[in-house]
């Protein structure tokens, strides 16, 4: 079983490499989706069946593969934009830096000590792999909704390294960091609207009036 | 069965089955269109058709010109030689004949090239220069897919990588696979011009990359050109069938038959993508290219982490 | 006791939510904030034993950063009834609710002992208070709210990182998985070092993110000069002193462990850093709130080189915390009622507040004193106290680039300042109508009083407290 949640990590690389290539922000939103939705499996499959993990794997996959994506689609039409502009260094720079970041996490991931079952799993670098696509994301997109998916990205990462102690953290720490991560996309999404409303853009190149 | 009598199926499949791929191609698409299209055999036709026509060359073109698509059919009957079909191992198998097998097609690559800018027109340098971009940025995919490959068999022919492929590789290196067989599929649509790289049934020369580059060909040298371009379908088509259809019965006939029918499907789900998709724009063609070379260097990052 | 510590702000926000009048509704927050400073001195005073199996307990690092968000906010909640007088014209029901629950999250922070829960109620903190930056409602203040809540959601995010890679160390290490303070000190020592280390890092990124350490602090001029004063008095005194304790807190567990020379010099080197960015930034700065925010900048600096430096440091260090929370109270709240009054908060749009406030300016001159150090303040014996440390310990280039950066941004500071405060005021300056009141010029004046008498007298409690808190971070030998 443990090959099969190596599958799904895969797919998490190619939806982060899908992610920073495309332009369209609906394409975007629907891969994190997709993503969220395979990492909520994930729990259910590495360990024995107990009704604690279902129950986790269940609300995982509510709130990351619908509830938030739902959230954002809506700040989307509210908004009106379909398509991003084209990042600082250009799409294929970005997603070469994506390649590179990919390898080193793997690199990396070799140096660090593992515990005796989670050796030759992907877990530590896709964990890896994944928080810097998300930090690549919000580095290189100028619309607010594009760097949402960007940091949602980013706790997809921090949630894969997660799992790695699903046996071990309580659920009131699981559920606390889901709370967090929903009210916050929900607060992001509020100051979306309103960033739309004052500048009737979501362009954050516009957001440059503060300096100094 | 004796040796000699693969041999001589292997050469008469290659030899006689290409243009078909063709017609299946341009079938699907006319019945996806709603129309009966041209008869499955009508690429022979063309080919004989232009045989018998004389050649015109134009005043300001040199000796490569019309060398451009000799050496480039030479070239590619080469590499046929090299690739196996139907799960036996090909006539001249040796290590190290997959690096030759990609650079025979490059070799016929730059004859093209190198007749198209012998024309002096600016369509044809234009289809040059873009023909040039693109294949550089599909060449690593191509290398990265050999070296997964080369890797999961522990061999470096190609006879070697891709008889040996029962399904239980499947189940081993399922995830690196799929990967690795994404990014063949979108080189295998890039190499030989097809939708949503470049579209063969256009008639504006300014959206053509291979097209152009042939524009000024005529009579038995534009019958090699089409017949080249259909053998290179079905040798890049052989590669990616012997990887996605991991069909090995003892039986002869069966599996020569079975290599038969896949590739025909092969050219049904080309047609199939090239009537559902729209063509790229031309500046999306590299993100393209360059996603299919990160698809197969992590398809090869993750085969070369597994121990074999 | 400590669950009423944490569910009177609770319900405050409850009752603020459900108050329909927007005249009455700011008068929960004083009630709330009374309630809440009481039941503190109470626990301090007679603390309780440990509750909910070792995952709750006050211990004394806890007590003093509970106490000086106490005291912060029961001043700042005084004064937000008199201020919002003055702003009847918008709806002040998420202000009073973000403050409460603020409040409320400041409390679990302080009594957590397991580290997840820690996160939990810090991260709370950071989203309580994002729309209370937008509480202006205008251009400026929405791009402010996007930074910081962009900016400190990252960091949130990466302290999580670091608090996995704990407790996965002690999955690796074969220990009881856990992430409850005491048994990770007790199995530092055996963990390993790689996985430690990267716990480090991304805990002073994350938890650096959230105090304004350089160069994770740009999010902080924008957010603290947009906000309404109020607000950035809690978030310069309570969510700093918040984000503080975390990195105490791993502070400990890398004392426990053994190395702790890389996180030292990490805290010293931004540190350093962060004083850098402040002296920069803060010369020529016409804006008198992002005046004050690089002026947060430089403290928090400060207090990161004092950490990082330990031994004697540490004491001088943790009353620093307390008197830097209060001081940037008084000047917060005052540097809103110049705001009112003047309706700009650019150096060249003020003038003589002496003048025309005087309340308000003669404090904000005293507190621009205590801010930089002066006696008789309390901020002049904390940081008296780190900087001997310093010199003691043979850091000669630390401190002496302390010293000269104190000068810098002093001299800036005055510069903007003292043309602000002093003068004539003229007729070419907006007058809003605002006069100082009570309730407006009560409580900064109080918070005022309060270092004034720290400065020249301490609690022999809070002596203790301060004591057994360095304790707490001492180096074994």
């Amino acid at each position: 079983m443990n090959t099969f949640a190596d599958q799904l990590l895969v797919l998490v690389f190619l939806l982060n490499f899908i992610v920073l290539g495309t332009s369209r922000i609906g394409i975007a939103i629907r891969v994190v989706a997709v993503q969220g939705m395979a990492l909520g499996l994930i729990p259910s499959i590495i360990h024995d069946f107990s009704l604690h993990l279902l129950l986790i794997s269940a609300g995982m996959i509510a709130v990351k593969g619908v509830l938030i994506p739902w959230l954002l689609t809506r700040a989307v039409s509210a908004v009106g934009i379909k398509r991003e502009e084209r990042p600082f260094l250009g799409y294929v720079p970005i997603m070469l830096i994506g390649a590179v970041a990919t390898a080193l996490a793997f690199i990396f991931a070799e140096q660090l000590p593992l515990a005796p079952q989670h050796k030759e799993l992907l877990f530590v670098p896709a964990a890896i792999a994944t928080l810097m696509t998300g930090l690549l994301i919000l580095v290189s997109r100028k619309k607010a909704i594009s760097q949402v998916t960007g940091y949602l990205i980013l706790e997809n990462g921090i949630f894969i390294f997660g799992l790695l102690l699903t046996e071990a953290m309580p659920v009131m720490v699981e559920a606390g960091a889901l709370l967090d991560l929903l009210v916050g996309i929900f607060v992001m999404g509020i100051i979306i609207n309103q960033i739309s409303q004052e500048f009737s853009s979501i362009d954050t190149s516009r957001l440059s009036s503060l300096k100094e | 069965m004796p040796v000699f009598v693969n041999t001589l199926v292997h050469l008469l499949l290659t030899l006689l089955f290409p243009p078909l791929l063709i017609g299946v191609i341009n079938r699907t698409k006319a019945f996806f269109a709603g129309r009966t299209g041209a008869p499955l055999l009508q690429p022979y036709y063309d080919m004989i058709r232009l045989w018998r026509k004389g050649s015109v060359f134009s005043r300001t073109t040199t000796w490569v010109f019309q060398a451009g698509p000799l050496v480039t059919l030479a070239a590619t009957l080469a590499a046929a030689l090299l690739m196996p079909l139907g799960n036996h191992p090909s006539p001249l198998a040796f290590n190290g004949d997959m690096i030759l097998f990609a650079y025979l097609f490059g070799l016929g690559r730059f004859f093209t090239v190198a007749a198209a800018l012998d024309t002096g027109s600016s369509f044809e340098g234009m289809g040059g220069a873009r023909e040039a971009t693109f294949s550089c940025l599909a060449e690593p995919a191509l290398f990265f897919a050999l070296v997964v490959l080369a890797r999961i068999s522990s061999s470096l022919s190609l006879s070697g990588m891709l008889n040996n492929f029962p399904l239980t590789v499947w189940f081993g290196f399922g995830a690196a696979l799929l990967l690795m067989v994404g990014a063949l599929f979108i080189i295998l649509l890039a190499e030989n011009c097809r939708i949503p790289f470049d579209d063969p049934n256009t008639h504006l020369e300014l959206t053509m990359i291979h097209e152009v580059m042939v524009l000024d060909h005529s009579g038995p040298g534009l019958a090699a050109v089409l017949y080249g371009a259909s053998l290179k379908l079905f040798l890049l088509g052989a590669l990616f069938v012997h990887i996605t259809v991991p069909f090995r019965s003892g039986n002869v006939i069966l599996d020569w038959l079975a290599f038969a029918g896949s590739m025909v499907l092969l050219a049904v789900v080309i047609g199939t993508v090239e009537s559902t998709m729209a063509r790229l724009k031309l500046t999306r063609v590299p993100q393209l290219l360059i996603s299919a070379s990160i698809l197969s260097a992590f398809a090869m990052l993750l085969v070369l982490r597994q121990t074999p | 006791m400590i669950a009423l510590l944490i569910s009177i702000p609770l319900l405050g926000a409850l009752v603020a939510w459900l108050i329909p009048d927007n005249r009455r509704r700011p008068v929960i927050l004083p009630l709330t904030g009374g309630a809440h400073l009481l039941l503190t001195l109470a626990l301090l005073a007679d603390t309780p034993p440990p509750a909910l199996g070792g995952w709750i307990v006050l211990d004394p690092i806890g007590k003093l950063v509970l106490l000086g968000a106490s005291i912060l906010f029961f001043f700042c909640a005084l004064y937000s009834v008199g201020y919002l007088a003055y702003r009847k014209e918008r709806s002040n029901r998420v202000l009073c609710m973000g403050l409460s629950l603020c409040l409320g999250a400041i409390s679990l922070a302080c009594v957590s002992q397991h580290l997840g829960l820690l996160w939990v109620a810090i991260e709370s903190t950071t989203l309580a208070m994002a729309p209370l930056i937008y509480f202006n409602r205008n251009a400026r203040s929405i791009e402010a709210t996007w930074k910081y809540m962009l900016i400190c959601s990252i960091g949130i995010a990466m302290a999580l990182l670091g608090l996995y890679f704990l407790a996965y160390a002690t999955v690796v290490a074969r220990q009881e998985p856990t992430l409850l303070l005491a048994p990770l000190l007790t199995a530092a020592p055996v963990l390993s070092p790689a996985w430690l280390n990267g716990a480090f890092i991304f805990l002073l990124v994350g938890f650096g993110t959230k105090i304004g350490l350089a160069p994770l602090h740009t999010w902080k001029p924008d957010a603290y000069g947009e906000a309404p004063g109020l607000v950035g008095a809690l978030l310069a005194g309570g969510l700093v002193n918040c984000g503080f304790l975390g990195i105490c807190r791993i502070y400990q567990v890398c004392l426990a462990a053994g190395n702790t020379l890389f996180f030292r010099d990490a805290l010293t080197a931004m540190g350093l850093l962060s004083m850098l960015f402040a002296a920069f930034f803060v010369l020529r700065q016409a804006d008198f709130k992002r005046l004050l925010a690089y002026s947060s900048v430089e403290h928090v600096g400060f207090m990161a080189i004092g950490l990082g430096l330990g031994k004697g440091a540490l004491y001088g260090t943790l009353f620093h915390l307390l008197n830097n929370g209060l001081t940037k109270g008084v000047l917060f709240l005052t540097a809103a009622n110049i705001h009112r009054s003047y309706n700009s908060k650019r150096a060249e749009r003020v003038r003589g507040v002496m003048d025309r406030l005087p309340w308000s300016g003669w404090i904000f001159m005293a507190a621009l004193f205590a801010v930089t150090g002066s006696p008789p303040f309390a901020t002049f014996l904390s940081e008296f106290m780190v900087l001997s440390s310093i010199f003691t310990e043979g850091r000669m280039v630390a401190g002496v680039s302390v010293l000269l950066l104190f000068a810098v941004i002093f001299t800036g500071m005055a510069l903007t300042m003292l043309p602000i405060l002093t003068g004539r005021d003229g007729k070419d300056l907006d007058n809003s109508g605002y006069r100082d009141g009570l309730l407006t010029a009560g409580p900064p004046f109080m918070l005022l009083l309060i270092t004034l008498l720290l400065g020249v007298w301490m609690p022999a409690p809070l002596q203790e407290i301060i004591g057994a808190a360095a304790a707490m971070l001492e180096i074994k030998p």
